[in-house]
């Protein structure tokens, strides 16, 4: 085995840093000393697997999610599987619109499990699975546009409510986008289904056929992307507001009706310089972010 | 796992388990390793070496997976500006590009990163090959043109002396820019033809076996055939009678060997072709080839002769093996004093294992060589005489491109870097002609206002980070972390390796 895996501390010694292939994890973890300790032990000790596994079933997960498909074996591939599932009928996606969520979602089981802890997090890359235990609350801050990561305002996260998983999906992000939102943020019951509702808010999030929207086949970019020829949106020109208003309602929509479902708790989503905000009454939108950026972009690069 | 065609253009990244195709000017899933025009390469102006994945203190590589993470507390920046691309401070005598403060275990350290012009530089190129490449002080071209010369060779290597200011802007303008194309090709580890007068035509790639004549080298032998035998008596005594090593050069024979003599080891009635030298040591027992041991033999046998029947006695064992090891056979002699061919037995593996080991690949190596000039040390003090001193005094480590340097002794700062340990393209060039490489001084903060540092111009490595065109590349594992703690070295004896 080479030694790919990479574990180390952030600077400020307190946050863990988990690396391999092209997963970055910044882990943070509550609590008395002793159990945070082992929340970490367990954490990189089932990181070290993560990569592996996942990669025995790639080419299932990189195919499109149909109703009674296969199954593959692996913990976190059944997570993304079951992430995807509720939107398999009516449109293209595959289980890897959940692949970060889910990663997120094993560790932080894997550190629950081993530990107990008062908070903790694990984001993957912007998404991000949270623990909480009762009484305790996150601040979470959110970003506009992933590229120019810059705070547009704070969610507060407590025990109360449902959501564990917050996940951020937009073309401007690590991963291709049929959309063209800059940023769509979701909260919802766990990680892996933040991440899969996040990229069909943000696919929603579109004017078909506008000309000044830049569009390629998938795998004209990355010849081996699960999208394969379908276009993904390279570059969006300038849009006039009533272009805006008219892209942001068709992703409300889409939304609004993945809140009714219970698939997410609250979005939201930014084009342009304007956003829109479903389910978010019960969520204090202000104050400072405490311990928690919303994506991590440039820590992790970092 | 299934494998998809490979589609055209894109390249296969086998940096993880992804196996990404990556087209070209485009990244991976992982955003850290790109095409570049065909190649793999991690990515992007500014190198700033990261340290996350390099062997330091603030890493824990997984190299035995089932072994825990120990949990220990480190600290330390693990991001390191290095000067490549920061520009240069020539000739304005201005403060250098970037002097950045960080601090490494509570100590407030300053990095201070500018390239260098450097008109007075070279390269020192070592070529594993016992092939004569031309004599000594001939002249060595690249393109026609003169570039450097043959220098004294060292064992079972050939040495270049290439560059220096008298090529670079002592001659020709068209010798001056071929010159300077060659150094940049060769730093870069691109490939370079160069001819010797009254010599070979050999391509010389830093990192790769030296082309002589067309011929690739591939290993280094461990010795000539009757060195080979002096080498390892003791290993076959009394394991076989008798041991052939078959070279091209000087093959050997254990039982008339000086090294077998001394043994003890009885004489076997062997009869060898070829030109007897002395006593175990054979001229010309075939013709050079590419079969045992650089010669042109398939069969060892065809180089004996008949054993001689008043000393040889039959259940004779025979080993014969080629300089390299990469050939052996192992016979017994029959009633007749025929050589029957058996299985080597075990006793003799781990000899043959062990030639072969020691025939270690043959390769090219290039080692840049220059001295930052007065304008380049104005540019991190005021008085540059004192980063002189400081160097000496061991306060200052000096880096190019984050690897180690081993720096000359006496005045001024001269120093040699292996190339293959620099990030990729750390190198350019001015139409002076000169050579443009990073240099790096690493101090104690306070060590840098003694010496009359410009402290007006410090500023922190965070705010480097943020700054775009910034080109994040992976800190080379076999380097010492430029910013370890720790006594710098005038010549850091880690990079000695």
């Amino acid at each position: 085995m080479t030694a790919r895996a990479q574990i180390r501390w952030l600077d400020d010694a307190r946050r863990l840093h988990l690396n391999d292939g092209p997963i970055d994890l910044i882990v943070e973890a509550f609590g008395e000393r002793d159990e945070v300790g082992a929340a970490y032990r367990a954490a990189a000790t089932r990181f070290v697997r993560v990569l592996d596994e996942l990669c025995t079933e790639l080419v299932l997960l990189r195919q499109a999610k149909r109703i009674n498909g296969p199954l593959p074996s692996g913990a976190i591939a059944r997570r993304m599987v079951a992430a995807v599932s509720p939107y398999c009928e009516g449109t293209f996606i595959t289980p890897m619109a959940a692949v970060a969520g889910a990663v997120a979602e094993e560790i932080l089981l894997a550190m629950t499990a081993g530990a107990r802890l008062s908070r903790a997090y694990v984001n993957n890359g912007g998404d991000i699975a949270l623990h909480l235990a009762p009484g305790q609350h996150f601040v979470v801050g959110m970003v506009e546009r992933l590229d120019r990561p810059s705070l547009f305002g704070t969610a507060t996260l407590d025990s109360e409510q449902p959501a564990r998983g917050v996940a951020t999906s937009g073309w401007r992000g690590r991963s291709f986008s049929l959309g063209i939102a800059d940023a769509v943020t979701v909260l919802a019951d766990h990680a892996a289904m933040a991440d899969a509702a996040a990229t069909i808010i943000a696919n929603a999030v579109d004017l078909p056929g506008h000309a000044g929207i830049v569009r390629l086949p998938a795998h004209s970019l990355a010849p081996d992307s699960d999208l394969g020829h379908r276009l993904v949106t390279q570059d969006v020109g300038k849009l006039s507001p009533a272009e805006i208003a008219a892209a942001l309602e068709a992703g409300v929509a889409v939304a609004e009706s993945l809140l009714a479902s219970g698939l997410i708790r609250s979005a939201a989503l930014h084009l342009s310089g304007d956003t829109r905000a479903v389910g978010v009454e019960k969520l204090s939108m202000s104050g400072r972010p405490d311990s928690l950026q919303m994506p991590m972009w440039n820590c992790i690069q970092l | 796992m299934e494998t998809a065609e490979k589609p055209a253009n894109a390249i296969r990244c086998d940096a993880c388990p992804v196996l990404c195709y990556i087209n070209p000017g485009r990244t991976g899933a992982c955003d850290r390793y790109a095409n570049d025009n065909g190649q793999l390469v991690r990515i992007d102006p500014h190198v700033v070496l990261h340290r996350a994945v390099s062997r330091g203190d603030s890493v824990v590589p997984f190299l035995d997976r089932d072994r825990e993470w120990d949990g220990s507390i480190v600290t330390g920046p693990e991001n390191f500006v290095t000067a490549i691309g920061a520009g240069t401070t020539y000739p304005d005598y201005k403060p250098a590009p970037f002097i950045i403060s960080s601090s490494v275990q509570g100590v407030d350290m300053v990095t201070v990163v500018t390239e260098g012009i450097f008109s007075y530089c070279g390269v020192k190129v070592k070529i594993d090959t016992d092939r004569h490449l031309g004599p000594e002080t001939h002249l060595v071209r690249a393109q026609g043109e003169p570039v450097g010369h043959v220098t004294t060779s060292e064992y079972g290597s050939q040495m270049l002396s290439l560059g220096g200011v008298r090529h670079l802007t002592g001659g020709s303008r068209k010798e001056g820019t071929v010159t300077c194309e060659t150094l940049l090709n060769l730093c870069d580890r691109r490939p370079v033809e160069l001819s010797i007068d009254d010599g070979a035509t050999v391509i010389v790639q830093a990192g790769k076996p030296p082309v002589v004549g067309g011929v690739q080298e591939e290993r280094m032998r461990v010795g000539c055939g009757s060195a080979t035998i002096g080498m390892f008596a003791k290993q076959w005594f009394g394991k076989v009678d008798e041991v052939v090593v078959v070279d091209d050069h000087i093959t050997g024979v254990l039982s008339e060997h000086q090294a077998g003599k001394l043994l003890g080891v009885p004489a076997t009635g062997i009869k060898m072709k070829g030109h007897r030298s002395t006593p175990g040591r054979y001229f010309r027992v075939a013709e050079p080839g590419t079969e045992w041991g650089g010669t042109n033999i398939d069969d060892p046998l065809s180089i004996l002769q008949s054993f001689n029947p008043k000393i040889a006695w039959p259940e004779l064992r025979l080993l014969m093996v080629s300089t390299t090891g990469e050939h052996y056979a192992y016979y017994e002699l029959d009633e007749a004093l025929q050589p029957v061919e058996k299985e080597l037995p075990a006793a003799l593996c781990e000899s043959v294992a062990r030639i072969k080991e020691n025939c270690e690949p043959a390769l090219c190596t290039v080692l840049f060589m220059g001295g930052a000039g007065g304008s380049l040390r104005a540019g991190v003090t005021e008085n540059p005489v004192r980063l002189t001193h400081s160097v000496r005094d061991a306060l200052t480590r000096v880096t190019c491109g984050g690897a180690p340097v081993y720096v000359w002794p006496g005045g001024g700062i001269t120093f040699m870097v292996d190339v293959s340990r620099m990030p990729e393209h750390a190198f350019g060039y001015v139409p002076t002609p000169a050579l443009v490489a990073p240099i790096e001084f690493t101090l104690k903060l306070t060590d840098y206002a003694t010496l009359g540092g410009y402290m007006d111009h410090v500023r922190t490595l965070d705010s480097m980070m943020d700054e775009k065109g910034r080109r994040r590349v992976a800190a080379n594992p076999d380097n010492p972390w430029p910013m370890a703690p720790g006594k710098s070295s005038r010549s850091d004896p880690r990079s000695d390796q």
